[in-house]
């Protein structure tokens, strides 16, 4: 059975005034698919993730994300996505158990104190429940972000860099659970720098240059100095 | 099309001009210069109808996302703004030698005031911010609250200076003027209006040219 | 009904996050005292000219304290990095503006208290027999305030020279709610009927109604991105 796309974007130009950071991308993912996003800085990776998160509109083309148009119906696409970009969302003076709560609770879910308690269980927050998210790292900040995820289920998720930052074991715990997350369906767009272990959990790598993406293939067979040697072989021609 | 108004507009000026000066009467105790009223009353109905064209232009913007709604807006405030300066500086003009002072917070000249500041807040608004389309949303909502307030502001104003005073001095109340008069007043409504349309048609061009050029 | 729960989750956090900081409560407090010095200062020591123009100054103080407090709706949202998160949750967006709208009411009414408590005490004032109907006109007025103030305040936050462009927009909008809320205050001071001032309450009442209506129907605009 070959379900739509849950991201299938066509023809996609998003321009800032005469400068077109992105002309003629075209991307699918499927579900249970992860794709690694790879580019220069500045070559539109994060502008891609923000429009796919109906969080910018597209000035051409059609963004279709869990079936519906992000341009025309950004409300419907919302409660599919999830964003874990470079902002936090968090509140600092909050505890995390009270982020998770009015998170959750302005999406509109009804959550049991017993249910909160179980997301930040599932990304080991539980400990830390009570405290004041001021207090909290980076990796930790991400990992409650992690945790309103748990509870809304959305079916896209979209990182922006997701590993820079965090220590080895952090990388690993984010790692399991971004597989786990794909093993239940969920489509992903993951957009990173690195070529080496971080991409182990992507089935495909795409590389975006000069607007569009000029390459798209399974990641499997190709290790990280393949990887780069198709980079800087794209990103030359390309840009 | 755009020149073409042009002409009308001097001409039917012209016409107005000559009205005001000719073939109205002249005022009994204000003498000549109670003639400014050609201009200032004709300059007030014309801003308000364009800001009325604000507001249905942002309503059109907010459901439609149509540029062109957009820029008809943003002209709109403009040339609007333009012709409420004329009118609060002709109803100084008018003042000074009518009542002895540049001002008075007569209940129209205040209206018109509050007017004026909450447009060129519009066009502030416009100019601090850089994304074209952010732009257009953020004073698309505020010309739809501004021309909300327009009659908030009018009644407000209006018993605040007139239920414990006598009601203004400024003539043409909308009651019993002679046809002449009324003629005279309607003739230069059209030239303003007229150039109302030549100003907002050009400003609508060059905002156009300006977004194909990528500015 | 989700909504009214969405709204409330607005308000729970606003409300709670400054009872943990205490910044804006503290700040306009302080603030409001400092309004009363500066009026003694402005309009000298005679007592009876004071007590003149007390509906104007209580006003003034209130919508400055207002312009204050109102401006800084968004500010955690901005400072916490949330206002994406604020554009991503889904759901209707004027779930948030009410809730935001309440807490502002909330917190305005609280600070707008002091400053009448304080003006009673310094200016040796009795308010007690026009408390009801001072109640009445605050509420009208600060709503009034409130509502358009957190438009305009999600209008600002993400522009240039916020702090400026934000009292620029509110002051000639808020003409009519000054108006109204300065001649109520007046007539209920000296005693009058509410009844008196029945066309004032009257387009407070509007005015509140309109601009309530229009947030709820334009705040999704504001929210976009």
């Amino acid at each position: 059975m070959t379900a739509d796309p849950l991201v299938r974007v066509t023809g996609l130009r998003k321009a800032f005034g005469a400068h077109r950071v992105l002309d003629g991308l075209a991307l699918e993912v499927r579900a249970g698919e992860a794709v690694a996003l790879l580019g220069a800085n500045g070559a539109g990776k994060t502008t891609l993730l923000k429009i796919l998160a109906t969080l910018m509109r597209p000035t051409r083309g059609t963004v279709l994300v869990a079936g519906h148009d992000c341009a025309r119906e950004p409300e419907r696409v919302r409660p599919h996505v999830g964003l874990i970009g470079h902002g936090s969302h968090v509140y600092e003076d909050l505890t995390a158990l009270e982020n998770l709560k009015f998170w959750t609770a302005l999406a509109g879910l009804r959550a049991a104190p017993a249910e909160l308690a179980g997301a930040l269980a599932a990304v080991e927050l539980d400990r830390l429940a009570g405290e004041r998210v001021r207090t909290f790292s980076a990796g930790m900040k991400r990992r409650l972000s992690l945790a309103r995820f748990v509870l809304a289920r959305p079916r896209v998720l979209l990182l922006d860099e997701p590993f820079a930052g965090l220590d080895q074991r952090a990388k690993k715990w984010l790692e399991e659970h971004l597989e786990a997350f794909k093993a239940r369906g969920g489509a992903m767009v993951m957009a990173t720098h690195s070529f080496g272990r971080e991409l182990a959990v992507a089935d495909r790598i795409a590389i975006l240059s000069g607007g569009a993406i000029v390459l798209d293939t399974p990641r499997a067979s190709l290790g990280p100095d393949a990887i780069a040697r198709l980079y800087r072989l794209h990103t030359e021609e390309g840009a | 099309m755009t020149r073409v108004l042009g002409w009308l507009a001097a001409l039917a000026l012209l016409a107005g001009l000559g009205m005001a000066f000719a073939v109205a009467p002249r005022e009994a105790t204000q003498g000549t210069v109670q003639r400014i009223m050609y201009v200032h009353v004709p300059s007030v109905w014309v801003a308000y109808c364009a800001f009325v064209v604000v507001f249905v232009a942002s309503i059109a913007y907010l459901a439609t996302r149509a540029e062109a709604a957009d820029r008809l807006a943003h002209a709109s405030a403009e040339v609007g703004v333009l012709f409420t300066g004329l009118t609060i500086a002709t109803g100084s003009i008018w003042g000074k030698p009518t009542w002895g002072t540049w001002w008075t917070w007569d209940a129209r000249l205040t209206s018109v005031a509050v007017l004026f500041v909450m447009y060129v807040g519009y066009l502030l608004l416009r100019g601090m911010i850089d994304e074209g389309e952010r732009a257009a949303r953020y004073a698309a909502v505020l010309g739809v609250v501004a021309a909300l307030n327009i009659p908030l502001v009018h009644f407000s104003v209006l018993w605040w200076r007139t239920l414990h005073q006598p009601p203004s001095l400024m003539k043409p109340g909308p009651s019993s003027m002679p046809p002449v008069i009324v003629r005279a007043l309607l003739v230069n409504f059209a030239a303003f209006a007229l150039l109302y349309l030549y100003f907002v048609a050009k400003r609508v061009r060059l905002l156009r040219l300006e977004a194909e050029a990528g500015a | 009904m989700i909504f009214a729960r969405r709204a409330w989750s607005v308000v729970w956090k606003d409300l709670l996050v400054e009872r943990r900081s205490k910044e804006t409560l503290n700040a306009l407090a302080f603030f409001s005292l400092l309004l009363l010095f500066v009026f003694q200062f402005a309009l000298g020591p005679d007592r009876e000219r004071l007590a003149a123009a007390l509906p104007g100054l209580l006003w003034l103080g209130f919508v400055l304290a207002g312009l204050l407090g109102l401006g800084r709706t968004f500010v955690l949202e901005r400072e916490n990095d949330c206002w994406e998160g604020l554009i991503l949750a889904p759901g209707d967006k004027s779930a948030i503006y009410v809730g935001k709208l309440a807490a502002n009411v909330t917190l305005m009414l609280v600070v707008e208290g002091l400053i009448l408590l304080l003006f009673a005490v310094f200016f040796n004032v009795d308010l007690a027999p026009a408390l009801t109907g001072l109640a009445l006109v605050m509420i009208l007025g600060t709503v009034g305030l409130a509502a358009v103030g957190t438009l305009f305040a999600a209008m600002t936050a993400q522009v240039r020279a916020r702090e400026l462009l934000f009292p620029v927009l509110l002051l000639p909008v808020q003409v009519p709610v000054l108006l109204g809320t300065v001649k109520a205050t007046e007539a209920v001071l000296l005693g009058e009927p509410l009844g008196a001032v029945g066309h004032w309450l009257g387009l407070l009442a509007a005015a509140d109604v309109i601009y309530i209506v229009t947030g709820l129907l334009t705040f999704d605009f504001l929210l976009e991105s």
